[in-house]
């Protein structure tokens, strides 16, 4: 490390490649990516400014532990195809990791070129890899392993079960995966808006997991078409639980039956995994709104809001009951957020919701707040400032507040241990539950969280499931 | 893909499709219901399941074209395919040997109670049958009601069969009679079983009634099916869709229902032409 310190020092280290992107004011009447990606030269030219650390501090930082210098310096030498099999030998979703990771607080964080100046774009070049690939058609599967006398079943096709899934598959375990919806991907697809994480991407990611030799079964909603007692009864020897955290949360407050009025969930699914935004072509409706107002301030609240805007909203407020310091939301998304001309409602607090006489929302009452004493967070605790109440004019409102646990698989099965909230109790290390053989990871055992802490807890699973099933007869 | 076995038209606007859903077979109980999604561009629609065979695989759908799901659906041939059909979603209904029951029907929604009906008389109950609807034509599964029953009364708004009225006068007329009535189960469009659950309340029978109201993921996940009941939000999709009827806030739910009406317009231009 000293050394590495030292030749940082000597040599000049240029600054980042810039990747293009949309302009604000062309973006926002379109669904199509933001970032453009960067071109050969460009990658090889970032790629470049890696210092080939031998103690790599950035793949420490990466919940899948991707060799991440190895595949850079692939790059650097313009061998995409190598650098590709590289980051897919730990990570079947690299395009989608390199889209949605928050670098900045993982990889990116522990590099040393950051310490002066930007970090190496290590997201940027994951996805740079993964696209070369994909665009050259010359992504392969690897060789089948021989196949294992034992079958897993992996319930929900989300970051975690298409870890778990392709983990297991690649060490030649007969893998299964259950999706409840029409199509496979779960937040990828439901959640996270096409010019954030383009939908086709999604599908040859799921694809590259299907080539290794995982059974992908959709429209199965396990908990009610199979109990999990029932997989293992009918020959599954373990099962993975990756159902996500899908309840929407609501404030509770008068008005929030209005029409007019919807959980982020509701307004995201019917963008993204119904396509409600190409309706009529589409026949899945949505509300094309012209004051809109987006409740919360996580990546969801990001995502309402931004597509609210491209839907043809004139105003669009997210509202946030704290300051901008606290918006739990990354920074990237918030300055898109802005740029796409967001109007922030920050420490201002909905309490009721006002409809007219054909029972649609036109108003939303918030009170403003200040910042009191710092609450079990560690965050300052918001606290309403009295008489301030005000009226702001709405015909559309999105709670985007966070989710809580589904119940339905977690009721229909006997035995599974839960918290108090309802998330599965599941070991840190290697996510078994308080049943035999069932392990379970993702957002259903953390709450909602990241795209790639479910994939990291997916690789753990994997991990010891396949020792529990080499340990059992 | 799930391939259409047997159709079957019950009147001009209402079809009955028998599908080829093995799996949902085995599972599904009265009371519950399916999501059907037509093809790669379609909506995912909610619909109560008719009746079903556990060893030939099948189940069976009725509906009425309202829409252009509905409308297209109604066009499907035998051998033709479904893109998706998920299920069996919501909880079944409670059946048990209350007594005396009263099953009521109206619309299409006769069909969904049917299987209901049965599970009741088969469980020993002394069931009377209340179908209704606006005319003759759209009378549907009078003759299976008759065969489940002690009793049938059959109601058509313009009299053009069985008693002139709605459904809610011969059951008034037999809480009037004084005969103890111990659990009525309502199944139909929102506005009748609003008025089914208030010409019930005073008399204080446990009513039941299964709700409609606009589904989307249909697993819990988006909350567009929330239904005040009691004072406290539910999901018509994952705690429903029966719920007991004197707690349910029918005029939200009639409101909600309202939500894509010019919409609906849009998306019926695409297939009119």
């Amino acid at each position: 490390m000293a050394d590495e310190g030292k030749k940082a020092k000597k040599t000049i280290i240029p600054d980042r490649v810039h990747m293009a992107e949309q302009a604000a004011e062309e973006r926002v009447s379109n669904f199509k990516e933001v970032p453009l990606g960067y071109t050969e030269d460009q990658a090889a030219e970032e790629a470049k400014r890696c210092l080939q650390c031998k103690k790599a501090a950035c793949s420490t930082g990466c919940p899948v532990e991707i060799n991440i210098p190895e595949f850079i310096k692939l790059v650097a030498e313009k061998n995409f195809q190598e650098a590709a099999k590289k980051i897919k030998s730990t990570n079947s979703l690299p395009a989608v990791c390199g889209r949605v990771c928050p670098q900045e607080i993982q990889c990116e964080s522990k590099c040393i070129v950051g310490k002066k100046g930007d970090p190496v774009s290590i997201g940027g070049l994951e996805r740079f890899v993964a696209d070369w690939e994909r665009d050259h058609g010359t992504v392969e599967a690897p060789p089948r392993p021989q196949a294992r006398n034992k079958k897993v079943a992996v319930v929900g096709s989300g970051p975690a079960g298409l870890t778990v899934a392709s983990d297991l598959a690649k060490l030649g375990y007969g893998v299964t995966l259950f999706e409840a919806l029409h199509k496979t991907g779960g937040v990828l697809v439901y959640g996270i808006p096409e010019f954030r994480l383009p939908k086709a991407i999604v599908q040859a990611e799921v694809d590259f997991v299907e080539s290794l030799g995982v059974e992908i079964k959709t429209n199965a909603l396990i908990g009610k078409l199979y109990t999990i007692p029932e997989l293992m009864e009918s020959g599954y020897d373990a099962v993975f639980i990756g159902i996500g955290a899908g309840g929407p949360m609501f404030m509770n407050i008068p008005g929030e039956e209005l029409n007019g009025v919807y959980s982020a969930n509701e307004f995201l699914t019917r963008s993204n995994l119904m396509k409600a935004y190409l309706f009529p072509e589409y026949d899945t409706p949505i509300k094309k709104n012209k004051k809109v107002a987006v409740v919360g301030a996580g990546n969801v609240a990001m995502d309402s809001v931004r597509t609210a805007i491209r839907l043809g909203a004139d105003e669009v407020y997210l509202v946030y009951r704290r300051s901008e310091k606290e918006m739990p939301a990354r920074n990237e998304e918030i300055e898109r957020a802005k740029e796409e001309n967001a109007i922030l409602k920050l420490l201002t607090n909905p309490v009721r919701l006002i409809g007219n006489d054909k029972g649609w929302v036109t108003g939303m009452e918030c009170i403003k707040m200040e910042l009191g004493e710092p609450d079990d967070s560690g965050r300052r605790r918001p606290v309403p400032i009295k008489g301030s109440e005000f009226i702001i004019e709405v015909d559309d409102v999105i709670m985007a507040l966070g989710t809580n646990a589904n119940p339905l698989l977690t009721q229909a099965t006997p035995g599974l241990e839960l918290n108090k909230w309802g998330y599965v109790v599941a070991d840190e290390e290697t996510c078994a539950t308080s049943i035999k053989g069932v392990y379970a990871g993702g957002d259903i055992v953390t709450g909602s969280a990241t795209v790639i802490l479910a994939m990291g807890a997916g690789r753990k699973a994997a991990k010891a499931i396949d020792s529990y099933l080499s340990t059992s007869a | 893909m799930y391939k259409v076995l047997d159709k079957k038209k019950l009147a001009s606007t209402v079809t009955l499709l028998k599908l080829d859903t093995p799996e949902i077979a085995k599972k599904v109980k009265p009371g519950q219901f399916v999501i059907i999604r037509l093809n790669e561009e379609g909506e995912r629609l909610p619909l109560t399941v008719n009746d079903f065979d556990r060893e030939k695989g099948t189940i069976t759908i009725v509906f009425q074209e309202v829409g252009k799901t509905t409308k297209l659906l109604g066009k499907l041939e035998v051998n033709e395919q479904i893109a998706d059909v998920v299920g069996p979603l919501g909880k079944h209904t409670e059946i048990e040997k209350f007594g005396k029951v009263i099953c009521i029907g109206g619309g299409v929604g006769t069909a969904v109670i049917y299987p209901v009906t049965r599970a009741l008389y088969q469980a020993g109950n002394e069931v009377v049958g209340i179908v209704g609807a606006r005319n003759k034509d759209l009378l549907t599964f009078v003759d299976e009601m008759e065969a489940v029953t002690n009793q049938l009364i059959v109601t058509t708004d313009d009299g053009s069969q069985g008693r002139k009225g709605l459904v809610t006068e011969p059951l008034k007329e037999i809480l009037d009679s004084g005969e103890k009535i111990d659990h009525i189960i309502a199944i139909g469009p929102a506005i009748m079983m609003k008025f089914v659950c208030k010409t019930t309340e005073p008399y204080k029978v446990k009513t039941i009634v299964s709700l409609n109201p606009i589904m989307l993921d249909a697993t819990g996940m988006c909350g567009v099916c929330r239904v005040r009941v009691g004072g406290e939000t539910k999901f018509g999709c994952v705690d429903g869709p029966e719920f007991d009827g004197h707690q349910v806030d029918f005029d939200s739910l009639i409101n909600r229902l309202k939500q894509y009406v010019a919409e609906e317009k849009i998306s019926m231009a695409t297939i009119e032409g």
